[in-house]
């Protein structure tokens, strides 16, 4: 069978639209990370927070070290919770950044906004893949004989011809010449 | 008696509560002999529809044998009888109901006004299904009080078995609707999403029809080996592209009619609109996850029509609609008119043109039935449908 697949097969859960969460949520972390890495001095600058360009690349090579973690991973999900408790640690050192005078604090309030939006997205992930099973899925139930139709799909093909739409669900005359094609027979309307 | 009772989100427990007593002329009490979990059970169990309050009892499936009658229901009903009972409670005497559309009687929603807020006007009054739809216990129990049960039932035969007919109170009429709803013709394609209970009965229904071809679409083995079985062709949405096959399927031209038996909760893996849904809905800025009304209103063939049986609940974003409007499209939807359909489904299974106990993968006791909502809304174990036998 084409949907047999090694894919759909293989996961412990079927919510892969979360699997394919958490991948994104890795990729992001790497960039993430590389970013604060490749450029901590103009983060800290936009940040107003000078002489923390050491921590921010410490940070990047967390978000590095977790999407890795993310990605390689039978199961994402220890992953995901460690950038929950990272995402608090990021937004309790860019609080930090809200004291005194910093000029930047309009950034700073930015940057917290984004990393709150993540961290809604993060936990969000987490929950739903800590809710899933671990466990790999069962054989195949093998449903290729539940037709439905006691006298045999070919017999019934076509059977409730008899019924008639009511005039409520029926296909406004206007577009009926569209839908079937012995209709192209008939004249097309014109423009 | 025991009944499924809803106390929050995932938290669904079997408990002890008061048997039901005759509240007005036209109640029925019926002793449940049969009773199943509807697809949008899940939407109360993951709670994304709003409006259920912890101790409501769960389901709208169910038949049973009338065991009292109102003074009201003689003549109509009497103690003994064998029914099946409709989701949508329906009084029979509104402008609605006298034009078959039951699912939005006027009278029979008590609380009409909470729905006439959310919705502009009321709709029926549905068993086990919020407070917006007049938080009537629900029919997972062993007893159910039937509400204008004169005209909100379904006599049935003796001799055919529970099996074939308990669905005749909702996923089959929903499915069939959703057929209806397309007016087939026979050169038809029919391309349904969600190989669920409902799009399984959908696919039936469009094949009774005479559709030239129905696809389905999903994405969980047993469901498209079931749907292959019953005669469609199937697309994998983890697999390939639903926009391409279905193209290529109909000769660049699309399905002319397209059917959303999905609903709110749409799995979409890896499309960039699934995913922006599910960050607005887990911070609240959104609560349906539309992603198979865009991919139909995109996909079907001009002056194609789209029939939506999938239960939405509240607000959509992102929806195509300069697709709908410059191609033409028409949309139907509604909650079913299950009375509408029933006589004559009944006759086409007293016929044998269709048997949908079909799609019965789990038979349960009321005491397993809080573990097979996980099992059902998981799909694990290939759970399809399952029949509760309190």
């Amino acid at each position: 069978m084409r949907y047999e697949t090694e894919r759909t097969r293989r996961r412990g859960h079927a919510d892969t639209a979360t699997d394919t969460l958490a991948r994104g949520l890795g990729l992001f972390s790497i960039a993430l990370g590389i970013a604060e890495i490749a450029a901590p001095r103009a983060l800290a600058r936009a940040l107003g927070m000078k002489g923390q360009e050491g921590l921010i690349a410490g940070y990047g090579v967390r978000e590095i070290a977790t999407g890795i973690g993310i990605l390689a991973s039978k199961d994402p999900t220890p992953w995901i919770w460690g950038r929950v408790a990272g995402d608090g640690l990021d937004l309790a050192t860019l609080a930090t950044a809200l004291e005194g005078n910093n000029p930047k604090k309009g950034n700073v309030g930015i940057a917290m906004a984004a990393v709150a939006g993540v961290t809604a997205l993060d936990v969000y992930c987490a929950q739903t893949l800590s809710r899933e099973s671990p466990h790999p899925l069962p054989p195949l139930q093998d449903y290729s004989n539940r037709t439905g139709y006691p006298r045999g799909i070919e017999q019934s093909h076509g059977a409730a011809s008899d019924f008639e739409v009511p005039r409520d669900f029926r296909t406004p005359e206007a577009l009926r010449p569209y839908t079937q094609p012995e209709a192209s027979r008939h004249p097309q309307p014109s423009m | 008696m025991k009944a499924l009772v809803w106390h929050g989100t995932t938290d669904i427990r079997c408990d002890s509560v008061p048997d039901p007593q005759i509240e007005h002329p036209r109640d029925a009490i019926i002793k449940v002999t049969s009773c199943a979990i509807c697809g949008s059970d899940l939407h109360l169990y993951d709670h994304f529809m709003p409006g259920m309050k912890s101790g409501d009892i769960m389901g709208h499936e169910t038949m049973g044998e009338v065991v009292e009658v109102g003074s009201e229901t003689k003549g109509k009903l009497k103690v003994g009888d064998r029914v099946v009972i409709p989701f949508t409670i329906i009084c029979g005497e509104c402008d609605q109901c006298k034009r078959g559309n039951f699912s939005v009687c006027e009278r029979t929603n008590r609380n009409g006004h909470i729905a006439a807020k959310a919705f502009g006007h009321t709709t029926a009054g549905l068993f086990g299904y919020t407070h917006l739809t007049g938080g009537y216990p629900g029919g997972q129990a062993e007893y159910l009080r039937v509400p204008f049960a004169d005209t909100t039932h379904i006599k049935v035969p003796d001799g055919i078995p529970d099996e074939k007919l308990l669905f005749l109170s909702d996923i089959f009429p929903t499915g069939w609707q959703a057929a209806v709803q397309c007016d087939i013709q026979p050169t038809d394609t029919v391309a349904i999403w969600g190989a669920g209970p409902v799009g399984q009965m959908a696919i039936r229904s469009a094949i009774l029809l005479g559709a030239k071809q129905v696809i389905v679409i999903d994405r969980v083995p047993e469901r498209l080996a079931m749907a292959e079985a019953g005669g469609a062709i199937t697309i994998n949405f983890d697999e390939e592209s639903v926009i391409e096959r279905l193209n290529e399927l109909t000769n660049g031209k699309g399905p002319e009619k397209c059917i959303d038996a999905v609903g709110m909760e749409a799995h979409a893996a890896g499309t960039v609109d699934a995913m922006y849904d599910r960050v607005k809905q887990a911070t609240m800025m959104e609560t349906d996850r539309p992603h198979v009304l865009r991919e139909m209103a995109y996909v079907c063939r001009p002056a194609g029509t789209l029939s939506v049986p999938g239960v939405y609940g509240g607000l959509l974003d992102k929806i195509p609609f300069g697709a709908i409007m410059n191609k033409g499209l028409t949309i139907r939807t509604g909650q079913t008119h299950v009375n509408r359909w029933t006589d004559d489904l009944l006759r086409r299974i007293e016929e044998g043109q269709i048997d949908p106990s079909f799609v019965i993968t789990h038979t349960v006791s009321l005491d397993e039935g809080p573990d097979m909502y996980k099992i059902f809304r998981d799909k694990q174990d290939g759970c399809i449908k399952v029949v509760i036998k309190p």
